[in-house]
């Protein structure tokens, strides 16, 4: 595994390899970080850092951590940003920031902020005075990384990794707890539910299900009702929810179109010019008896008609 | 090629993530401004490390990676609750810590 | 008749001088002394704890308590003249107090001529006037309650002459000022029926009550700083203590001057003696045999008690003595100027009480020569005024309460024995040969006229005021009486004056013997001031600067001129009393306001007191105050400067806090490079 490290060379630089890999790397990364801050979408963003992640992992394996690299891959990328993947799709995926500023001068302050932070920062890197840089080649003349860590992880730090993990238990839980929403009313199962439908029987409800909505050739929607066998609208086929949103065809419009089929006239309303509509009488009882062979979908063979005068 | 470029990444890294947290109003993406800003520290942490030749940097970040995740844990947990009472994940929108007497 | 009078003055003093003689252990009668106090105040339990069920007979318990108290007296006074005057001072020893320390004070009863004396005056006097108040406040209904405070108080003043320390006397005294307080303010609230009391009245006589209790708590400063300077000197407030203590010398003549004053301070509140005396004229508020008992025959005589107790302080501080004859001489004329002037009968009662307790300090003040018959007058004093001021509670009870002397008159054929009974203690009062008074107060003003050591001035000065004050005695006295009982009726024409029954009649008849006898019983040949030897001892006295005959004859005349002329103006005419008080001389104007006692305090002490405390309310408020609420304004002021950053933006804290950072590490760079 050494193999695929690089080590440092006798001057503590890095040698040509991974200062390749560095600049390829670095400069993406800060692109890839800079779309945490432009991305107008959550999940840009989000895709943007699982994507600085990966790098970075790329660049520990590079600085002789192959296994903080694999931990930060499984750890981060695989475990922490699919979490914050699912929590986005819970709350929305489209659900990005809108362009309107709401707490004054932010946008600036914050800018700022990040500017003097990268300022000091630099000067405190700058300023500091460094050893001749060792590399860890001598501590990992024995064992290989992971098991160097696991000496020092399980020596040194047992009781912090203990903490660590009664820390992690506490925050599965306190998890658990924030997201758990109480049951307000009883769980519907099958008996209540059949025993509601019973009772709403008595009061003029239904055991079986609502019928269809009428579905016709010009219309191909279920916005209008369907038609009982003598040709009347039903009501209770129309969806609940289109009829609150306002949506549903007028039965009452269709009502009177079979009306004046069933009379023997055309479906749609006579125009006051056209006086005469003896001719059409005779095709009346045809019609109506296409409307009596067919029950259910009665008026479908006059749609098609009406649908052909359009 | 000097190891401080890697320091120099840890800091670019750390201001990107201040920045995202004080700019963003998406509570999910400051938080993942936050997961930055340890990311840049871990890298800060494994540079120092090879640099002493000491794996106790790497340790530090190991352990900064596990907390970390119990972090995004309760943290996530929190905005999905915020999300479903206020149908929000605006960190402008939950500002009741402010003085009542003058509603602004 | 010269010779007759000098006798009495030669009988006066004893001739040589002798010590008062040691305590010895109470025997006999005299170990029971603490029944004299347990029984009133057994009594006085009784009667408040049983409330309204002891109502049909608390008034007879109430009576029996104070005759046996007297019996029991009466039995230690025969055990005492039959035992040898060396063995007349008897203490009883009671147990122990209060242990502190070094300082462990006995209870102890102090049986001697002189408490024995006081046992005799305030149990036969309280018995007689327990009897008259039966009478008195039968259609009362809290009679009972008046009863239980009646024996309160003697059972209080029995303490207070009995005690054998000045901190158990302090007990008694305060326990008279209660008493005097619970029984001047007797009718604190409206009454209906029996002694009416209106609303207003009621509540003159509430203030009345608490100006007496308030002007005592000056006297009794005085007190607690004469124990406390006592206690602190000589580590003991005991009489037999302090007695030693005084005569080893360890105190300075200048700290016995201040103790003695301080002395004389509690004995000016409690005797009404000037500048503490205007409470005792308000103290008429209450009920007539309240102020024959408390306000004229015993209680306000307290002072002159502790005066001549404190007689070794005295003895040795001629300073504190002669402000004590100072206070006396000055009471004496201001009592006397005011009840020239007053109409009201009970408030000239007052003013002569006042003034009459004037020549006791007198002769108090006058040291050795003096104690004996400033105790003498004091005694005949309790038999003539209480015999007076029920007398003019029997006129009260048949004028339908009225007390205006102007509104009386020629009442001395509607009710004949209290006409005769109040014309012995006029006769007593006044000095008349040979009535008590002359035996008593003749003799205060011829000591007042000796000369004592290194005196000039003094015997002058003493001797005329007491001679003045005779004569002013004489004249308001006579004014009092002629207004109610000659000249012409004056009283509504609804008013039927009538005589008063036995209950009362009797008591006024047996204090009439006492004005009459009581001198010549026991002022004769000095046979009082013999008894009390063991107490005040005696010295050899000087003569007095005028001859003792042209003194006793210059009081007679004086005392004969001033009553004519009282005749004169007050029954010799129907004319001359008007029903209302005509425009007067500056000075009666004056004398009618108390001489501007109560203006004076006001001025002097409420007003400024008042202005004082507003003073202090409004430093309070503006200052004390004043900075707490700055101090709360400023940090409320912080708080709303610190909280305009919270605007409960996240993100806005979040910026600080990364400015902060930022500022901080530039800190650290600029001071590291």
């Amino acid at each position: 595994m050494s193999g695929v490290l690089t080590a440092l060379t006798d001057a503590g630089q890095m040698d040509t390899g991974e200062a390749i890999l560095f600049w390829v790397l670095a400069p993406l990364i800060v692109i890839a970080s800079l779309g945490l801050v432009f991305a107008r979408k959550a999940v840009y963003a989000a895709v943007s850092v699982i994507s600085v992640m990966i790098m970075l992992a790329a660049l520990y394996v590079a600085q002789e951590a192959p296994f903080l690299g694999m931990v930060q891959v499984v750890v981060y990328t695989g475990a922490v940003m699919m979490l914050f993947l699912f929590v986005l799709m819970l709350v929305g995926v489209d659900a990005g920031d809108s362009l309107v500023e709401t707490v004054k001068g932010q946008r600036i302050i914050g800018v700022l902020g990040g500017l003097g932070v990268l300022a000091v920062l630099s000067g405190v890197v700058g300023t500091a005075v460094y050893s001749q840089p060792s590399g860890l080649a001598a501590v990992e003349e024995a064992v290989t990384n992971p098991v160097g860590l696991a000496y020092v992880i399980f020596g040194q730090h047992a009781f912090a990794l203990e903490v660590v993990g009664a820390l992690l238990i506490t925050a599965a839980l306190g998890a658990l707890v924030l997201t758990h929403r109480e049951r307000l009313i009883a769980k519907l199962d099958q008996r209540t539910r059949l025993d509601a439908r019973m009772r709403a029987l008595a009061g003029g409800g239904t055991v079986t299900p609502l019928p269809a909505p009428g579905v016709y050739a010009r219309h191909n929607a279920m916005d209008v009702p369907a038609l009982d066998p003598e040709g009347r609208p039903i009501e209770s086929s129309v969806n609940r929810v289109l009829k609150v949103r306002g949506q549903e065809a007028d039965a009452d419009e269709y009502a009177a179109r079979v009306d004046r089929v069933l009379a023997g006239g055309w479906a749609d309303a006579p125009e006051v010019t056209e006086a005469p509509a003896a001719p059409e009488v005779d095709a009346a009882p045809e019609a109506d008896g296409a409307a009596t062979d067919e029950p259910g979908d009665g008026p479908s063979s006059a749609a098609p008609e009406t649908g052909a005068d359009r | 090629m000097s190891l401080m470029s890697y320091v120099v990444l840890a800091a670019v890294l750390f201001a990107v993530g201040t920045t995202t947290v004080l700019v963003r109003r998406n509570a999910i993406i400051a938080f993942m401004g936050i997961e930055l800003m340890l990311n840049a520290t871990n890298l800060a942490l494994v540079t120092f490390a090879r640099m002493h030749g000491n794996l106790s940097g790497q340790v530090l970040a190991f352990f900064v990676m596990v907390v970390a995740a119990a972090e995004v844990v309760v943290g996530l947990a929190i905005i999905v609750a915020i999300f479903r009472a206020r149908r929000s994940v605006s960190v402008d929108d939950v500002n009741l810590l402010k003085d009542v007497r003058d509603p602004a | 008749m010269i010779t007759t009078l000098s006798a009495v003055l030669t009988g006066l003093p004893a001739a040589e001088a002798v010590e008062p003689v040691a305590a010895v252990a109470a025997t006999g009668a005299a170990s029971a002394a603490w029944l004299l106090i347990l029984l009133p105040l057994l009594s006085a339990a009784v009667l408040l704890l049983a409330g309204r069920r002891a109502d049909g007979w608390g008034h007879l318990l109430g009576v029996a308590a104070p005759a046996a108290s007297f019996l029991v007296g009466a039995i230690i006074a025969v055990q005492m003249l039959t035992s040898p005057v060396t063995e007349r001072v008897q203490h009883l020893d009671l147990g122990s107090w209060i242990t502190a320390g070094t300082f462990d004070l006995r209870v102890g009863l102090l049986a001697d001529p002189l408490s024995v004396t006081f046992v005799l005056l305030i149990t036969f006097v309280g018995s007689l006037i327990h009897v008259y108040s039966v009478a008195y406040m039968a259609e009362d209904v809290n009679r009972r309650r008046f009863f239980a405070y009646l024996n309160l108080f003697i059972a209080a003043m029995l303490l207070l002459v009995l005690a054998d320390s000045y901190l158990l006397l302090f007990f008694g005294w305060e326990g008279v000022g209660l008493a005097s307080y619970l029984l001047i303010g007797f009718w604190n609230h409206e009454v209906r029926q029996g002694h009416k009391v209106s609303g207003d009245q009621a509540l003159d006589n509430s203030v009345a009550a608490k100006k007496a209790f308030v002007a005592n708590r000056v006297g009794d400063l005085g007190m607690i700083v004469a124990m406390g300077l006592l206690f602190a000197h000589l580590g003991t407030v005991s009489f037999a203590g302090v007695n030693e203590g005084v005569a080893s010398g360890a105190l300075s003549t200048g700290m016995i001057t201040a103790i003695g004053l301080m002395l004389l301070l509690a004995a000016v509140g409690k005797s009404a003696q000037f500048p503490l005396q205007s409470w005792l004229g308000d103290a008429m508020a209450g009920p007539t045999p309240v102020s024959a008992l408390i306000h004229a025959a015993t209680m306000v005589t307290a002072g002159v008690y502790l005066i001549v107790r404190s007689q070794p302080i005295f003895d040795a501080t001629g300073d504190a003595r002669l402000v004590v004859a100072v206070v006396g001489a000055i009471t004496l004329l201001f009592g006397a100027i005011v009840g020239c002037a007053k109409d009201d009968i009970k408030k000239a009662l007052a003013a002569s009480t006042m003034s009459q307790i004037g020549y006791m300090m007198l002769a108090a003040g006058l040291g050795p020569l003096g104690y004996a018959i400033a105790i003498l007058h004091l005694v005949g004093h309790g038999f003539f005024k209480a015999g007076m001021f029920l007398g003019a509670g029997s006129v009260m009870h048949a004028m339908r309460d009225e007390v205006d002397m102007r509104k009386f008159g020629a009442l001395g054929r509607k009710m004949p024995l209290t006409y005769y009974t109040f014309m012995a203690g006029w006769l007593a009062i006044i000095g008349m040969w040979p009535f008590t008074g002359f035996f008593t107060k003749d003799p205060i003003i011829e000591t007042a006229f000796i000369a004592q050591e290194g005196q000039t001035w003094q015997p002058w000065v003493f001797g005329s005021v007491a001679l003045f004050g005779a004569a002013l005695t004489a004249f308001y006295m006579s004014r009092l009486f002629f207004m109610t009982f000659e000249g012409k009726r004056r009283w509504e024409p609804d008013v039927e004056p009538h005589e008063s029954p036995r209950l009362m009649t009797w008591p006024m008849l047996v204090l009439a013997l006492g004005s009459v006898g009581f001198g010549v019983a026991f002022g004769w040949k000095g046979r009082l001031a013999d008894w009390l030897v063991p107490v005040t001892g005696s010295v050899e006295h000087p003569a007095p600067v005028l001859p003792p005959a042209l003194i006793t004859w210059s009081v007679l005349i004086l005392v004969l001129i001033a009553v004519g002329l009282a005749w004169q103006r007050y029954a010799a005419s129907a004319t001359v009393v008007p029903r209302t008080a005509p425009k007067a001389s500056a000075l009666t104007e004056a004398a009618r306001d108390d001489l501007y006692q109560d203006k004076v305090n006001n001025g002097l002490l409420v007003i400024p007191g008042t202005y004082a405390t507003r003073a202090l309310v409004y430093a309070d408020s503006a200052v004390v105050d004043g900075t707490v609420r700055a101090v709360a304004r400023g940090t409320v002021a912080v708080g709303d400067l610190a909280r305009r950053p919270q605007t409960g933006f996240v993100r806005q804290y979040a910026a600080m806090m990364a400015i902060g950072l930022v500022a901080l590490v530039i800190i650290v760079l600029a001071v590291q490079s």
